[in-house]
């Protein structure tokens, strides 16, 4: 037994190991190749490094839940645009213009619900329709797009407000604002997946869903209300993202569900479901913001980080069915 | 009287997709004169017949029981691959040259897949970001442009016609006509099928799991260079983007086409139905004067009820027994 | 023994699906402090029965009583909630997570806004392990535990209510006897504390040792209900197969030619160690043992799914090396594997397919398949096996057990194998088709096929062989002809028990 806690230890350590062999990276070597004079390991540096990783982080986050779930989310990119078209067109209706800088919060609200509601919709058909979450969300992400390009085309919506944006690039305590709601959201969903019998019973869910089934868990229910959740991320994603630039192209978003798969696999949830942790999957994110960076940091170009978080996937994948080798006399099927 | 409610149910569920493809025909043609116009028809195929290249292959990856996220960002390889070789080594070689490059990335998911056997989502999905970092690495980020527009007849592939019959839906059917016939009726295609239906039977009959999985992403990847080809042939220049987003779109008209993501289930006749479809819809919804993004709309509508039927025949009721 | 109240009476329960009546007027009672043996035969009903019990199958008659209450069973929680629960032969378990949350699946003890109680989920499963006698904790991982101890959570389920009656169905098939024993005492702890048991298994030793009553069901009948101090083996045997158990051993023997298959000291870690045996041209060599004693094992490293640790194969005299299923079937030797569904057949490939699969590369016209040539080796092997199918087109999934392993059988025979290896050739196939399956293989030696059948079942064994090995924890015991063999010393060799004068 003591054997498989090490062997636990290992998994749940290896994401920040991997951070710190990062930060060792960069700032031992990347110093020196560098072109700039700026350390690495910079404070401000590092701030901005979570600044940074908010958009996605929030949305990853709310991937890991649907994947201890045993389900996917291919839609929250679309899902992500469409509530930032929602945050900045619902400021300039009318009615929301006259009460001032009290259509933030209601912007906010808006933008939120329609994350959720459209996170309840793939929720509803996953349960109701038994069709499996990959090819249902896979169909809302088109359809959602659909949506979005409903509201303006293809031209991008703007709407810039000043209280908003100086909110957004605000500090308090030394974070961005945008670090605080990852961190908030991190925090909160740690909570809900450890602490609540309705995370514990997500894990059973997609850990095993007969024995989930046999033991009186409605299964329905909670999916549902794990997409809900994910839509609601996703639109919270938008709302620290767009209330800063206060522009959304109806582009935005595409391929903002492969990241934040890519980011929940490096800290080790399992695709299958059952397996994985909200921490982890915050170290997942920051290792990647932390490559990007860091690759930015040593002059390689941007383009480099794609190809080297793929490799590092892969790699990733490769070590973990090593690590699960069962060894003499195994089935070779 | 349950009966035939079951044998409707069941005829919905095996031909549905080719009845709502003739019910959407028939609906637009009324609309719109010109939907059924030979023109039209052509110009549909013809601007399907990329993504069609492509839904050929990956109609082996999932029936062989994997998937495949990896052919869009492959395709804007391949694309800005032949472009820039063009200039550089001249078309003769470069097209050889894009399909081995393209061949070595589709044999290295093949050998990830089939041989080390890791999930293949996750494969290809870090193969969609390792490609597209390859393929910016490759164009420094730059759009690539062929110096002498005029002076190459590397657009014969995308813009040229034989018999009157554009290049691309010639190069499309034909692929399709090809691949139709190994999968359905050569030995390695009924492999194909028994890897992706049980692949621990098939193990057991004495199968190569491995080279089977493995040649099934050799052929995707040919298709992708395929359409890669037809691309920079019909364009004669690309952004390093052009095929992003088209994995999910490809995979889309394979399942619309009814292939199971389980594997084992699926034909190449009905993924080239499913690419129409959406061609079609398109097309149509356009020609009635509705704005494009109503297809987007539309299409999730028809992938999800087309699934949704599928299993529902399966299991004999229309909605999931999920608690 | 007076009468007290039963904590559950079945009355007359019947259950028809289309075309099978499963349940034909089935009765019985459950007594407080009672543990009352279930019996029957696979197929006899008793799954269908604790399907209605726990509410899975509604019946189209009879009623369900407990405690005299008449009660309409929804669900295995109502039936919880009301105090019948079930043990499951299959483990149900989720196994990344703890012993406490799966004890308490479903049922997690809750705070405000919806959190876990965990004090009081660690105390209440505190109480519960010490009841089991477990050695592991209520924080221990379940897929950290050995079988027979996830199978300790399992049973661990029903104490979270203070059950009237527990169904524990087959709970033995997975546990060592140092495992078995803990599991009586549980069974007698609970039996002190009034509550009725009903105890599913095929194990007359067992069912002998420690249950009150003995009730036997047979094609979904009720046969009657025996006082087990008052009975014996036999006639329980003869109440649940309408006959005496067929232990006739097999009689036609015809010549045999030379070793077809022979293995020197084949080892594969710890599955199974130093193994030998050979089988000649026209021999049936069975293998006999209880599930995980390596014989299954054994059949899959011949056939090249494993990678020995030590030992030679010889095929014909010859030593071979086999590293994959493709040298196997390209030197001779066939499997049909245990699991029908899972390793034998691709059921959504239509018969004649999965017929022709390991030689669909030879029948080729041109690049293509052959249709002809398929169609005539189904067609050939269809008659002569007697596969009961509408046409070659008919989906594999849509037929019958035994048809299925038919189409296994001749998808092997077909290829013409020097060796046929043959797991578990009739489990869950009814028994018109188990003798024909049987006769089968007996006409295969005769055509002079060297075939090894494993089998669970002693009457099958018994009845095929011409030479018997028993297999106990990965090692061979004893090689028994079909004339020295007897009941007793093939019990007694599979059990471990090396030698004793009978």
């Amino acid at each position: 037994m003591t054997t498989d806690n090490r062997k636990e230890i290992l998994k749940r350590g290896a994401i920040w190991a991997f951070i710190l062999v990062e930060l060792a990276f960069f700032s031992i070597i990347g110093d020196r190749l560098s072109v700039s004079d700026k350390a690495f390991m910079d404070y401000a540096n590092m701030l901005l490094l979570l600044k940074q990783s908010a958009p996605i982080g929030i949305i990853a986050l709310g991937m890991t839940i649907i994947m201890i779930n045993g389900n996917i989310d291919l839609s929250v990119g679309a899902t992500f645009a469409l509530a930032a078209i929602v945050l900045l067109d619902s400021m300039t209706w009318p009615f929301m213009q006259a009460l001032g800088d009290w259509a933030i919060p209601l912007a906010w609200v808006f933008a939120l619900l329609t994350g959720a509601t459209l996170g309840a919709i793939n929720g509803l058909i996953v349960w109701k329709t038994g069709v499996d979450a990959f090819i249902v969300t896979l169909g809302s992400m088109l359809g959602f797009r659909g949506l979005v390009f409903m509201f303006n085309g293809e031209q991008p919506t703007s709407h810039l407000n000043w209280t908003l944006v100086d909110f957004a690039e605000g500090h308090f305590l030394g974070l961005h604002t945008p670090t605080w709601f990852l961190l908030c959201a991190a925090l909160v969903l740690w909570l809900l997946m450890t602490r609540t019998v309705h995370g514990r019973n997500a894990y059973a869910i997609g850990n095993n869903r007969e024995a989930a089934v046999n033991a009186g868990i409605r299964v329905g229910p909670h999916m549902l209300l794990n997409f809900i959740l994910i839509g609601f991320l996703a639109a919270l994603s938008a709302v620290v993202f767009y209330s800063e630039s206060g522009s959304v192209n109806p582009n935005d978003g595409m391929l903002f569900e492969l990241w934040a798969i890519t980011a929940v696999v490096l800290g080790g949830t399992k695709l299958a479901g059952g397996y994985g942790s909200i921490i982890s999957t915050l170290g997942g994110v920051i290792a990647i913001q932390l490559l990007r960076k860091g690759l930015g940091h040593i002059g390689a170009d941007t383009q480099t980080v794609n190809l080297v978080i793929g490799l590092i996937l892969i790699a990733v994948l490769i070590l973990d069915r090593q690590l699960n080798r069962k060894g003499q006399g195994e089935l070779k099927i | 009287m349950t009966l035939t409610k079951q044998d409707i149910g069941r005829l919905l569920a095996k031909q549905g997709i080719l009845i709502a493809f003739a019910v959407f025909m028939i609906g637009f043609a009324l609309a719109n004169q010109r939907f059924i116009a030979i023109d039209n028809i052509a110009g549909v195929i013809r601007s399907s017949a990329i993504l069609g290249v492509m839904a050929l292959g990956v109609t082996f990856v999932v029936i062989g029981g994997n998937l495949d996220l990896s052919v869009g960002s492959m395709m804007s390889f391949s694309t800005i691959v032949v472009l820039d070789l063009h200039d550089k080594i001249g078309p003769t070689l470069a097209i050889p040259a894009m399909f081995g490059l393209t061949l070595l990335l589709g044999a290295f998911i093949g050998f990830l897949v089939g041989y080390l056997k890791l999930n293949s989502l996750i494969v290809t999905l870090g193969m969609l970001s390792a490609i597209h970092g390859l393929t910016l690495t490759w164009s420094g980020g730059k759009n690539m442009d062929i110096a002498d527009k005029s002076g190459t007849w590397f657009s014969f592939f995308g813009q040229d016609r034989i018999f009157g019959i554009p290049m691309p839906i010639l190069i499309f059917a034909l692929l399709a006509v090809l691949l139709s016939l190994l999968l359905a009726r050569t030995p390695f295609g009924r492999k194909v099928y028994a890897v992706g239906g049980n692949g621990q039977a098939a193990t057991f009959s004495g199968i190569p799991r491995a080279r089977i999985v493995f040649f099934t992403y050799l052929i995707s990847a040919f298709c992708v260079a395929m359409a890669g080809l037809l691309q920079a042939s019909r364009s004669l220049g690309s952004q390093n983007t052009v095929g992003q987003g088209m994995e999910l779109e490809v995979l889309a008209a394979v399942i619309l086409g009814g292939a199971s993501l389980l594997g084992g289930a699926g034909t190449v006749f009905k993924t080239v139905v499913g690419v129409l479809i959406l061609g079609f819809i398109q097309n149509g919804l356009l020609l009635v004067g509705l704005d494009f993004y109503v297809q987007y709309i539309v299409t999730w509508a028809i992938i999800i009820l087309a699934v949704w039927l599928d299993v529902a025949a399966k299991r004999g009721r229309l909605w999931s027994p999920i608690a | 023994m007076t009468d007290p109240t039963p904590v559950l009476r079945l009355e007359g329960i019947v259950k028809s699906f289309p075309g099978v009546r499963a349940l034909d007027g089935v009765s019985f009672d459950v007594r407080p402090g009672e543990v009352h043996a279930l019996m029957g035969e696979n197929g006899a009903g008793k799954s269908t029965l604790m399907k209605v019990l726990g509410g899975i199958h509604a019946p189209n008659e009879g009623k369900i009583f407990i405690a005299e209450e008449p009660v309409v069973m929804t669900s295995p929680m109502q039936a919880k909630a009301k105090g019948v629960v079930f043990i499951h032969q299959e483990l149900s378990l989720a196994d990344e997570l703890t012993v406490a949350e799966n004890i308490f699946l479903g049922e997690l003890p809750l705070k405000s806004f919806g959190r876990v109680d965990w004090a009081k989920l660690y105390a209440r499963t505190d109480a519960i392990l010490k009841k089991l006698n477990v050695r592991f904790t209520a924080k221990t991982r379940v897929g950290d535990l050995s079988i027979a101890n996830q199978q300790m959570v399992e049973i661990g389920r029903a104490l979270t209510v203070s059950p009237r009656a527990v169904i524990f169905d087959e709970p033995t098939a997975s546990l060592t006897d140092a495992e078995k024993v803990v599991l009586f005492d549980v069974i007698a702890d609970l039996q002190s504390q009034g509550v009725g048991i009903v105890y599913i298994s095929h194990r007359m030793e067992e069912v002998f040792k420690i249950t009150d009553r003995i009730s036997v069901l047979r094609d979904g009948q009720y046969r009657g209900t025996l006082i087990t101090a008052d009975t014996d083996e036999d006639e329980v045997t003869k109440l649940m197969i309408g006959r005496s158990l067929d232990l006739s051993r097999n009689e036609s023997h015809h010549e045999m030619g030379d070793v077809a298959l022979e293995v020197r000291g084949l080892s594969c870690g710890t599955l199974f160690q130093d193994v030998d045996f050979a089988v000649r041209k026209g021999e049936v060599l069975g293998f006999y043992g209880l599930v995980g004693a390596g014989r299954t094992e054994i059949a899959e490293t011949i056939f090249g799914l494993r990678n020995p640790t030590a030992g030679q194969i010889y095929l014909n005299g010859r030593e071979v090396r086999i590293h994959s299923p493709i040298d196997a079937v390209r030197m001779g030797i066939s499997l049909v594997p245990e699991d029908r569904k899972g390793q034998g057949l691709v059921l959504s490939m239509n018969c004649r397919d999965n017929m022709t699969l390991p030689q669909v590369d030879d029948m080729t016209a041109g690049p293509f398949v052959s249709d002809g040539a398929e169609i005539a080796i189904f067609d050939q092997y269809r008659d002569k096996l007697d596969i009961r199918t509408p046409g070659w087109r008919q989906l594999v999934g849509n037929l019958s057990g035994g048809n299925q392993q038919k189409i296994v059988i001749g998808k092997w025979l077909s290829m013409r194998p020097d060796v046929l290896i043959v797991d578990e050739p009739t489990r869950g196939i009814d028994v018109g088709s188990k003798s024909e399956i049987h006769s089968l293989i007996r006409d295969l030696a005769a055509q002079g096929f060297a075939v090894i059948v494993i089998s669970s079942e002693m009457p099958e064994v018994l009845h095929v062989s011409d030479r018997i090995v028993a297999m106990y924890s990965g090692k061979v015991m004893r090689e028994f002809t079909s004339e020295e063999v007897t009941e007793d010393n093939l019990i007694q060799a599979i059990s471990g028990i090396t030698e004793k004068v009978a």
